[in-house]
């Protein structure tokens, strides 16, 4: 066991937890984007960011991939903090506005506009589709590609991928696109990412209802009666 | 596509997890850029899944999806280039060659890449055609740089290249000269030896220009193999102690005229070579016209970039 302070609670953890899965064990609110159990940490989108040490050592730290350390002094809400996740927030904000998750989340840290120019992205580089495909789907579909303000997510060579089987988990674990998806009806679509996917209903003979993530799902509704 | 092709680049860098690149940089040296099916071809024989390949392979800008032309003509578009109008250098190139950046020409002759940093920066600014450094480029220079490539930049221009002189040798025991003045190579006097291979034995000519690789010999060489070499007067071996930092076969000394050693590699076709030189000039003021008259101050190990002194 690992004896840390978190917020000035003396807590004792499990060796190799994350100081992200200690706080909220212990019951202390941190927001995340690109962090879901069962997935990798990623340490993509900063919000989960904490303050460790103490004075002029005090840091900055990704919580979901930093390990809990013996004698480790973490807060979670200090005033440092909260600036870093406004800003983080604002920035988030610029670049994909239409997002529900990411509306909710600013609209809770009180951030109520946004000073940067406005970029209609429909990706923020979260990685949580990829390592969905990857981890939980076995599929190896989708993957980062090229660097710098060019990277982007997609398949190989832009077409669809030989081992895609339409499982639609990237959509669904989304944070910019997800629950927009209009299902059967593809072209009502916000982010336009069903109508390059095409959901698997529209296949849905050949792939039944195997690792399907659209629930509920319209077209299965409608199929049924 | 040629699936045992790609296999054998695979076989070349098995088992290493780093390997990824050096095979991507294989098939391009191969291909001249990444065929989609060579890309699929390398995912099944590897085992590493498509979209990691990919990811790789456009990270790096050295890679290219695109097939491209014969030369490759890079322009540095990095600060120090940039402030030195490189922008216009691009501008002279894309219109010379009727493409734009990053396109080729339709008969596949040319390529044309912008860089962002070739790390030389005070050579600015660098245009970098197949491997070949052209610094202080100017506008007036372009047309001549695609001049040389169409030529091919591979040949030597013996007049012009300043990489390349004439070196005066003797034997490194007896130091009587090796000069041959009756047998020119390169239309300098060659430096005879006599080697030994394979049971053998006869005479061999060797340019005396350093940089130049041109021989003739008695009986043909086959390459890839370590020959001895002989002084033709006092018949001492000519063997260092020193191997070739090529391909570690021992270097081969003789002394040059005027002070120094110079160090060739005893393996035939391996052009692994060594230039030292004790005399009074070093570096770039070696071979310079002004040596004599300049007025700058040389430094102890020689001039190695000599705009600023000439």
């Amino acid at each position: 066991m690992i004896t840390l302070t978190i917020n000035g609670l003396d807590l004792s953890v499990e060796k190799g937890t994350t100081l992200l899965e200690a706080a909220r064990f212990f019951g202390f609110p941190i927001p995340t984007l690109c962090h879901m159990d069962g997935l990798s940490p990623y340490g993509a989108c900063r919000l989960c960011v904490v303050e460790i040490g103490e004075g002029s050592k005090a840091k900055l730290v990704s919580s979901c991939t930093y390990p809990a350390e013996e004698g480790l002094k973490v807060r979670t809400a200090s005033s440092r903090v909260v600036k870093a996740r406004k800003m983080i927030l604002e920035l988030l904000l610029a670049s994909c506005p239409q997002s529900k998750i990411i509306q909710d989340l600013a609209s809770a840290h009180n951030v109520g506009q946004q000073r940067f120019r406005q970029e209609h992205e429909d990706c923020i580089l979260c990685g949580l589709c990829v390592r969905m495909c990857k981890e939980q789907m076995m599929a190896k579909a989708i993957g980062f590609r090229g660097r710098g303000e060019k990277r982007s997510i997609g398949t190989p060579f832009d077409i669809k991928s030989d081992v895609c089987r339409l499982c639609g988990g990237c959509i669904y674990v989304c944070p910019a696109c997800q629950l927009r998806c209009t299902y059967n009806e593809p072209e009502k679509a916000i982010c336009g990412a069903c109508a390059n996917l095409s959901p698997p209903c529209i296949e849905k003979e050949e792939f039944d209802d195997m690792m399907c993530s659209m629930e509920p799902c319209v077209a299965c509704e409608l199929d049924k009666d | 596509m040629d699936e045992s092709a790609i296999g054998e680049i695979c076989d070349k860098h098995v088992g290493d997890r780093g390997g990824l690149i050096s095979i991507l940089e294989d098939i391009q040296a191969k291909y001249g850029y990444l065929p989609a099916e060579a890309l699929r071809t390398l995912a099944e024989k590897t085992g590493h899944s498509l979209v990691d390949i990919y990811g790789v392979a456009t990270f790096y800008k050295s890679f290219s999806f695109k097939r491209r032309g014969e030369h490759l003509i890079s322009v540095c578009l990095g600060t120090a280039c940039h402030v030195r109008l490189a922008p216009i250098i691009l501008e002279e190139f894309e219109r010379q060659l009727g493409i734009k950046a990053g396109e080729t020409t339709p008969d596949k002759k040319f390529s044309l890449e912008t860089v962002n940093c070739l790390g030389a920066c005070a050579l600015g600014p660098i245009v970098v055609v197949d491997g070949h450094y052209f610094s202080n480029v100017n506008t007036r220079r372009v047309s001549s740089i695609l001049k040389k490539t169409r030529a091919g930049l591979d040949k030597i221009e013996i007049k012009g290249d300043q990489r390349i002189f004439p070196i005066e040798v003797s034997c490194s025991r007896c130091n009587r000269s090796l000069m041959n003045p009756g047998h020119l190579i390169d239309g300098y006097p060659s430096v005879r030896v006599t080697v030994s291979f394979n049971q053998k034995h006869g005479w061999l000519a060797l340019s005396s220009l350093y940089g130049s690789h041109n021989v003739s010999s008695e009986y043909e060489i086959p390459d890839d193999i370590v020959v001895n070499f002989f002084c033709p007067h006092c018949h001492a071996e000519l063997i260092g102690a020193s191997k070739c930092a090529e391909c570690g076969a021992p270097m081969v000394p003789m002394i040059v005229r005027g002070g120094g050693v110079v160090q060739i590699c005893s393996r035939y076709g391996c052009k692994g070579h060594m230039l030292d030189l004790i005399g009074k000039y070093k570096g770039l003021c070696l071979n310079c016209a002004n040596r004599e008259t300049c007025t700058f101050p040389i430094p102890e190990g020689g001039v190695w970039q000599c705009d600023e002194y000439c």
